[in-house]
């Protein structure tokens, strides 16, 4: 396949060097000579310096039998019209533009242009990395120094099956309510047990919160 | 008429003045205030501090009860984008973006933006005028 690769950054810089390892043709564009450069001293002619919203400069790259062209400067607005004219002048099948505000979103895709967000690949990425926080502020009263939270027993706690009366809470804190993993809403009262994965919203003040999260969440 | 204007440029400045000496509501929107100085006393409509490619700004801008969307900003591309965003997003019923390179502005032409390319424009003009 022959792949057009407007942007010459890191990403692009990246790129063409594994298209060019599954032995596809690379054409990079970049205004930057620098960049260019870097990339022929890299990996030989695959790159040229232009601008990629060009007729003349797409022309020259043999824009005409490309198979995708994938447009990854920093503008929106460049990479937007980079790939009209990919898709529309030069007729290549398949155009992606990077989208660095989400906001362009819904304008690319009436237009028909494919997006990448890496941001949101990035953010996405970190989000499923992270274990959902077992301690959540719902609510602050800073004027009774006082602040309601909701803490999500692990499967690790020790609590589990005690009823919140077993429980040694820290001075203060009072325990409201339980939700149970099917969204079902339980008054702490006795013969109620507490199970993995409930949420038990609690009353607390800010210093002995810390105190209220090792009661609930320790082992 | 309501219009908004992208780009306090000579030409948008010089526009803004003549649609609103003509009664038209103008609101002109640049990213950068001291563009504003080309506009003189005559100018009746606002002048807003904003980026025409952020929704925010256009909504600011009254973009939502406008009737026509002037880009004429220094960028092509710049143009492009809010013009398709004045049309696609918010349904304006003119828009009119200038483009400076002749293949885009065919090429817009054809996918339905009413563009002006000056350098196109100036050019006929002088050619008519010494052929007479």
């Amino acid at each position: 396949m022959y792949v057009i690769i407007v942007g010459g950054g890191r990403l692009g810089f990246r790129l063409a060097q594994w298209l060019l390892s599954e032995s596809h043709e690379v054409l990079v564009i970049d205004k930057r000579q620098e960049l260019v450069d870097r990339i022929v001293a890299e990996m030989g002619s695959v790159a040229i310096v232009g601008d990629g919203c060009e007729g003349k400069t797409l022309e020259s790259a043999g824009a005409r039998r490309a198979d995708i062209f994938i447009s990854l400067t920093s503008e929106d607005e460049d990479n937007l019209v980079a790939c009209q004219i990919a898709r529309h002048y030069f007729k290549i099948p398949r155009t992606i533009a990077r989208v660095m505000d989400e906001r362009s979103e819904p304008l690319f895709q009436i237009l028909g242009i494919d997006i990448i967000n890496s941001t949101n690949i990035i953010l996405e990425y970190i989000k499923h990395e992270l274990p959902s926080p077992p301690v959540m502020h719902l609510l602050k009263e800073q004027d009774m120094g006082m602040e309601v939270v909701d803490v999500t027993i692990p499967s690790s706690s020790a609590v589990i099956g005690k009823a919140v009366s077993e429980i040694s809470l820290p001075e203060g804190a009072m325990v409201a309510l339980i939700i149970r993993r099917d969204s079902t809403p339980v008054l702490p009262q006795d013969g109620v047990l507490i199970e993995e994965g409930d949420q038990v919203i609690a009353a607390i003040s800010p210093e002995n919160e810390p105190l209220l999260r090792s009661a609930l969440t320790g082992k | 008429m309501k219009a908004v204007i992208m780009g306090c440029s000579r030409v948008g400045a010089r526009l803004a003045e003549i649609l609103s000496e003509d009664g038209c509501q103008v609101t002109v929107l640049d990213t950068d205030a001291t563009s504003f100085k080309r506009l003189s006393q005559k100018f009746q409509g606002t002048a807003l501090l904003g980026n025409g490619l952020d929704e925010t700004a256009l909504v600011k801008a009254g973009i939502d009860s406008a009737d026509a969307f002037i880009a004429v900003t220094q960028g092509d591309n710049r143009n492009i984008m809010a013009s398709q965003i004045a049309r696609h997003i918010f349904k304006v019923p003119r828009v009119v973006c200038r483009i400076y390179d002749p293949l885009r502005r065919d090429l817009y032409s054809d996918l339905g933006l009413e563009t002006i390319s000056s350098t196109t424009v100036v050019a006929q003009m002088v050619k008519e005028n010494l052929l007479g």
